[in-house]
């Protein structure tokens, strides 16, 4: 969280036309924190507590965008940010289209994601589907303190549309080295969060600290790739290392049904079909509403659900 | 803020018939500030009849008519300034006409030719908004995001009756007042979305009554009386400049053609009620006004109306000798990078 606080600070010290518009975001500094200190700093036309209105946060954004602002959106939680994707899908992403490419829309938009807090319903679910699948809008989902900084950072000075998701549980995982002032992740590129030789695991937000303890427990090499970005998606460094492993398997907490981990196992079946040596497996949250937080475990991709199908994947 | 919102018979009212009612005039309005005006209501309707007709000789797609509209987008537009922003709707295509804008831009708009998709900022007129009301919360934005600037100019957004039933309406208005944005909010009420009476879509006794609930004030007009609607333009970007926030107008007028040329609205409109509209349509109301008035006369009728027609006429011409669209636009600009 002081990551994405950082983050935040920075870009606003370097560039004046990034504002900072959401729900509890001044005086409280966000539900999550991730504003603190920043109306202070930058006073309240930099830092703004807007009406109750997810829909009128994006579609002023617009606005604000088109009179010159950088706006960095704050939806509370990812489940109340569903009114905004009217706006989302109708304008945020097809704008520049519209203009022939003309007109820039530089807006960030951030939120939490992903479950294992044991929250009340709709506080927990993994929408990212709903944001790739739309044009014109790119998505990152970091999943270390200091790719949380620098994807946001990238966002930010992104003229395209951008949605940051960040796991919820990354806000309360232990403290990391966070590199200190400007620091820039680029959109784009996955990172191999560790080598191995046997099978891939794909991942991406909370469900990388899964697979890297999947990673542990298997007696098999396997190496972990954290997407990072969603779209655009670094297929190079997929179809590397599943070309290396000729194994993959893809965690994805989101319900299972056209799920992001689906269109990665297009991708493989696309592009690296002969180096495969068995079939593409997805560990995934099921198809139902994500459930009452006393069995979210259930729901939630375990490293045994993932070791489990990365070893019959091995003895395939 | 309590308010009264005047009841139909009660609006303001400038343009009289030269018989019963007396005509007003508008303070600070010259001559050629109401010849101007007329130019711009007569241009819009050459546009819209000419439309129908390419639509029917198969030379631009599906229309949005705005027959009868022409005094309430003429006169709000007069209230505005070059660095004012427009916000228009698919019933406002051809607003741009009014600063300047090419008739071959808004004609290939029609077409689906990507030439339509004209830059906002060339114009200082935002894309034609197709979804209904989504785009009010821009023109706030805009507003008050020129307002955290410092800078000059305001903006308007124009929806109709039935925008005001959305989610992206009450958001926009909303934010417009809690903002102070520097914004006018005008709803063109011609009774009617599409086949819906604008009874079926609130039980409120205005639409302009509305501003109440958001702490803005709310203006009725006649939006048939091009100048009456210009003076409540003009006084609610008055309002916007001088930092007093947003401004609800409600312009209340009667749809006398189709939803667009692929409606038939003969299933739903009172037919009768159509025709007394027609015969007191608001380009027909002024011209008569102007020629009282004696500022207007057959011969600058004709000149103006000529100009018009020949406008449409290298208009069309320009947006079919247009090139074909280059196929890859089907995957370039939806990311700058
Ligand atoms: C969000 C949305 N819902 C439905 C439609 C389909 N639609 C197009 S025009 C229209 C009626 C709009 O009526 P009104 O707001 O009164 O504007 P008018 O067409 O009368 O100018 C409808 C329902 C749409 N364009 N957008
Ligand atoms: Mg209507």
């Amino acid at each position: 969280m002081e990551a994405v606080n950082d983050a935040l600070l920075v870009e606003m010290e370097r560039d004046d036309n990034v504002m900072v518009m959401g729900e509890d975001v001044g005086r409280a500094g966000g539900v999550f924190r991730a504003t603190a200190g920043l109306l202070d700093r930058f006073g309240p036309d930099r830092c703004v507590d807007t009406p109750l209105a997810e829909a009128g946060i994006l579609g002023t954004a617009v606005g604000l965008a088109m009179a010159g602002w950088r706006p960095v959106c704050e939806m509370q939680y990812e489940s109340f940010s569903y009114p905004c994707l009217d706006q989302l899908i109708c304008h945020v992403g097809r704008y520049r289209w519209r203009t022939n490419g003309k007109m820039e829309f530089p807006i960030t938009i951030r939120m939490p994601t992903g479950g294992g807090v044991k929250a009340p319903e709709l506080h927990e679910d993994s929408p990212e589907t709903y944001y790739v699948h739309t044009p014109g809008i790119k998505v990152a989902i970091p999943s270390t303190p200091a790719d949380a900084k620098g994807l946001l950072a990238a966002a930010i000075r992104s003229p395209d549309p951008v949605v940051i998701m960040e796991p919820k549980v990354l806000y309360r995982s232990p403290r990391e080295e966070v590199p200190d002032g400007e620091h820039l992740v680029p959109l784009g590129q996955a990172r191999i969060a560790r080598e191995g030789d046997d099978v891939t695991l794909i991942a991406y937000g909370g469900m990388v600290a899964v697979a890297e303890q999947a990673a542990d427990e298997l007696e098999a090499s396997a190496e972990v790739v954290d997407v990072r970005t969603l779209k655009p998606l670094d297929e190079e460094t997929l179809l590397a290392s599943v070309a290396k492993t000729g194994r993959a398997v893809i965690v994805q907490e989101a319900p299972r049904v056209a799920g992001f981990g689906a269109e990665i196992a297009a991708l493989l079946a696309e592009k690296a079909i002969l180096d495969l040596r068995g079939p593409v497996l997805r560990v995934t949250g099921y198809d139902a509403p994500f459930p009452f937080w006393s069995i979210e475990d259930e729901h939630i991709p375990s490293a045994a659900r993932v070791v489990e199908a990365a070893e019959k994947l091995l003895s395939f | 803020m309590a308010q009264v919102v005047p009841a139909e018979g009660d609006m303001r009212r400038v343009i009289g018939d030269g018989e019963a009612q007396p005509d007003g005039e508008v303070e600070g309005l010259t001559d050629q500030d109401l010849l101007e005006l007329y130019r711009a209501m007569v241009l819009l309707r050459t546009y819209d009849e000419r439309s129908v007709v390419y639509h029917r000789q198969g030379r631009i797609g599906t229309y949005a008519i705005f027959w009868g509209h022409e005094a309430m987008q003429a006169g709000s537009f007069h209230a505005l300034d070059r660095e004012d922003w427009i916000f228009p709707s698919y019933r406002e295509s051809a607003i741009g006409l009014l600063r300047g804008m090419p008739p071959e831009t808004v004609l290939a708009w029609w077409r689906g030719h990507p030439a339509g998709w004209w830059d906002p900022r060339e114009y200082g007129v935002a894309s034609i908004a197709v979804p209904i009301a989504t785009h009010v919360p821009h023109a706030v934005g805009f507003a008050w995001g020129k307002k955290l600037r410092g800078e000059n100019g305001c903006a308007i957004a124009y929806f109709g009756d039935g925008a005001t039933s959305e989610g992206a309406f009450h958001e926009g208005a909303n934010f417009a007042a809690v903002m102070r944005a520097p914004v006018v909010l005008f709803c063109n009420n011609n009774g009617w979305a599409i086949s819906t009476p604008v009874s079926a879509q609130t039980r409120a006794a205005t639409l302009a009554g509305k501003a109440a609930g958001y702490g803005m004030p709310g203006v009725r007009v006649d939006g048939g009386d091009v100048l009456a609607v210009f003076e409540a333009t003009r006084a609610a970007v008055a309002r916007a400049r001088a930092g007093e926030g947003p401004t609800l107008i409600e312009a209340v007028t009667y749809r006398c053609a189709p939803h667009a040329t692929a409606d038939d609205p003969s299933a739903y409109i009172d037919a009768e009620r159509v025709e007394a509209e027609r015969a007191n349509e608001c380009l027909g109301r002024y011209e008569r006004y102007l020629r009282r008035l004696g500022l207007l006369g057959d011969d600058l009728v004709e000149s103006i109306g000529g100009e018009a027609k020949e406008a449409m006429r290298a208009g069309i011409a320009a947006a079919e000798a247009l090139p074909e669209p280059d196929p890859d636009l089907v995957t370039r600009n939806a990311y700058a990078e």
